[in-house]
């Protein structure tokens, strides 16, 4: 405790170990074993490596609006731009795309801001990121306000629709699950008892089945008439679902905040809510960002399960456009295209949450 | 029986503990405490490890719960009473033995979290009087840096100020100067005689037998979770009652 310890920068390695040749040699062939293995794995590379390229790239074609335009052997790539905008946009109507670019627009921007370090007035920001904002993109999206045409949400679809699920069950999952921590750690057995009974339950339960739930079992026990949307019953199951997991995310990171910091808030004279939202949170907080990204990546993936209740995702909507008669056999094309996709994204949240991970480790604790 | 004179103004009684008894599960920590504190009164407690000195002057502010007694501090009755549980930790200010700086909050920001947010101070005003209080802990150019940055006494003094900002009426401190190096002790205890001189009523657990000869009205021995023995600072060291309090002055004062 007290003094932060700085390690002194490492000294430079020996001048006889520096070089290419040098590390390949003590890395790659250091024995007769190691000399075969990397030989074998070498070739493995570049044949699959020069196979991929020439699949992807070289021998692939790009341009065309029908398969006639894919004459060669590599991927037809024309099959994904042909349709892209439904892969994107799903059934939204032609003519409003604009509006679900614009929401994406601001989203973007909002996140670089967050993302970047030098910010202004970080918090506010924030808060409008997840108060203000969804109000917005609801608006833009659904629209019936404003002089906006409504766009029933079985037109949602593609990739717009992936990222709509997946950032309201992050956006709202995060708050639900510090709730349930919170209530997991209080004194009080029958709030206890409560948050332990719904996390054990929800984490005992596939998502499947609780997508199923919500789409088929739901409306038999509601009122007739009762009926809401589809997409916001698979919202909610999905939230509440993940809720459960975020919940022990936040309830390791608490567990790693000293006593000594409970203790000092509350000889200061600081209540409950004070001392979790001043003290505590904000410590704990810092500490599960790893965790919280992690979960954040599974929720992504996770969302394309809701294919099987009829939503058509980025991966339902790339399925149903490999039936299509016109362009049968291309579904290679089709789910590397998906895969590239969730790629990107999954690849930036690991990437973003290891670059906080070091500023963590250098910054102040 | 104090001998030394009592500081100006009234005899006031700021804190009383009656026959306050605890237990942790089946173990008896504290053994029917009696003890009485004026305004202004400057209580140094010591004794063997594990003798119930921590718990005791815990129950003081309800960091720890007793549950036979009763303890008044400033004339509130500690009972489960919440009102009555932060009225009194609003009136006194605890140092602990590890600091407890809040490591993701500026010097001058974990000084002013309290007073803006319990005594509902403006954000100047705050910041204002942390800095005076700063000044006299005497590392007010230090106002801006993390309290990992600090030393180990630079933090301890940053925790007084801490407490100060809310302008107590008494301070506890539980063994402020153990987890110091040497070198870094008297830094905190000079900042600690200042503030007895000014006239605080302050409690403190403490080996530091220096610091009870200069500025204790009384010493308080415990052991076994009772008290054992109290008496003013000369009488205790040179005239001590008790076999055991003799035996852990001579253990203390010889090593
Ligand atoms: N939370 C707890 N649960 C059970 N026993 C405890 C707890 N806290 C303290 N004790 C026990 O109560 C006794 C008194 O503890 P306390 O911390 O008050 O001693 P102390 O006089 O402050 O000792 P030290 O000089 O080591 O700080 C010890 O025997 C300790 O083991
Ligand atoms: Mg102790």
């Amino acid at each position: 405790m007290g003094k932060v310890h700085v390690p002194k920068p490492s000294l430079p390695p020996p001048s006889n170990s520096i070089g290419a040749i040098a590390w390949a040699k003590k890395h790659l062939f250091s024995t007769p074993l190691n000399s075969v293995l990397t030989i074998i794995g070498m070739y493995l590379v570049v044949t699959m490596g020069y196979w991929t390229i020439n699949w992807a790239f070289i021998n692939a074609d790009w341009v065309g609006d029908s398969r006639e335009a894919c004459t060669s052997s590599g991927a037809c790539w024309v099959f994904v731009s042909a349709r892209f905008n439904q892969f994107i946009y799903g059934f939204y109507p032609e003519s409003e795309i604009w509006r679900v670019n614009l929401m994406f627009a601001i989203f973007t921007v909002l996140l670089l801001a967050l993302v970047i370090e030098k910010t202004p007035k970080k918090p506010w920001i924030a808060a409008f990121t997840l108060v203000v904002f969804p109000i917005i993109a609801f608006f833009l999206l659904y629209g019936d306000a404003f002089g906006l045409e409504r766009v029933e949400t079985h037109k949602w679809g593609g990739l717009m629709l992936t990222l709509v699920l997946a950032v309201v069950g992050i956006v709202a999952s995060l708050p639900i699950g510090v709730l349930l921590a919170l209530g997991r750690r209080s004194n009080m057995p029958i709030i206890k008892n409560l948050c332990v009974v719904y996390i054990e339950f929800w984490r005992g339960v596939p998502l499947i089945t609780v997508l199923f739930m919500a789409s088929v079992m739901l409306p038999l026990f509601m009122h007739a008439g009762a009926e809401t949307d589809k997409l916001i019953r698979a919202m909610i199951g999905i939230v509440l679902f993940q809720a459960a997991y975020m919940a022990e995310v936040v309830r390791g990171g608490l567990q790693a905040i000293p006593k000594g910091q409970f203790e000092a808030a509350d000889a200061l004279g600081l209540n409950y809510p004070k001392t979790m939202g001043l003290i505590i949170l904000p410590q704990a907080l810092k500490l599960m960002t790893p965790g919280i990204v992690n979960t954040f990546i599974a929720l992504f993936k996770d969302t394309s399960l809701v294919l099987i209740i009829g939503l058509f995702d980025l991966l339902a909507i790339v399925q149903s456009a490999l039936a299509d008669p016109k362009w049968l056999g291309y579904s290679v094309e089709g789910y590397v295209f998906v895969a590239f996709m969730f790629w990107i994204f999954c690849f930036g949240m690991s990437k973003y949450s290891q670059h906080l991970e070091k500023k963590l480790n250098t910054g102040h604790r | 029986m104090t001998t030394t004179p009592m500081p100006s103004n009234d005899n006031q009684v700021m804190i009383e503990l009656k026959n306050v008894n605890k237990w942790y599960g089946a173990f008896h920590v504290l053994k029917d405490i009696n003890l009485t504190v004026r305004k202004g009164e400057r209580i140094v407690i010591c004794g063997p490890s594990g003798s119930g000195k921590s718990t005791m002057i815990r129950c003081i502010n309800r960091l720890e719960e007793h549950q036979k007694g009763d303890i008044i501090v400033d004339k509130v009755p500690l009972t489960n009473d919440l009102k009555n549980i932060e009225s009194v930790r609003r009136e006194v200010g605890m140092v602990f033995q590890h600091f407890n700086l809040f490591p993701h909050l500026t010097v001058l920001q974990n000084c002013t979290l309290a007073p803006i947010w319990v005594r509902k101070t403006s954000q100047k005003d705050a910041e204002a009087n942390a800095m005076r209080f700063l000044e006299r802990v005497k590392i007010p150019q230090q106002a801006l840096k993390y309290p990992g940055q600090l030393s180990g006494g630079q933090q301890q003094r940053v925790a007084i100020a801490r407490s100060l900002c809310m302008n107590p009426q008494v301070m506890l401190f539980d063994e402020p100067t153990s987890a110091l190096d040497p070198e870094m002790i008297k830094e905190v205890l000079d900042v600690m005689i200042e503030l007895a001189e000014e006239g605080m009523t302050m409690l403190c657990v403490t080996h530091e037998m220096g610091f009870a000869k200069t500025v204790a009205d009384r010493v308080i021995f415990m052991d076994g979770g009772e008290i054992i023995e109290e008496n003013n600072p000369h009488e205790f060291f040179d005239n001590p009652q008790s076999e055991r309090t003799q035996e852990f002055l001579s253990q203390i004062l010889n090593h």
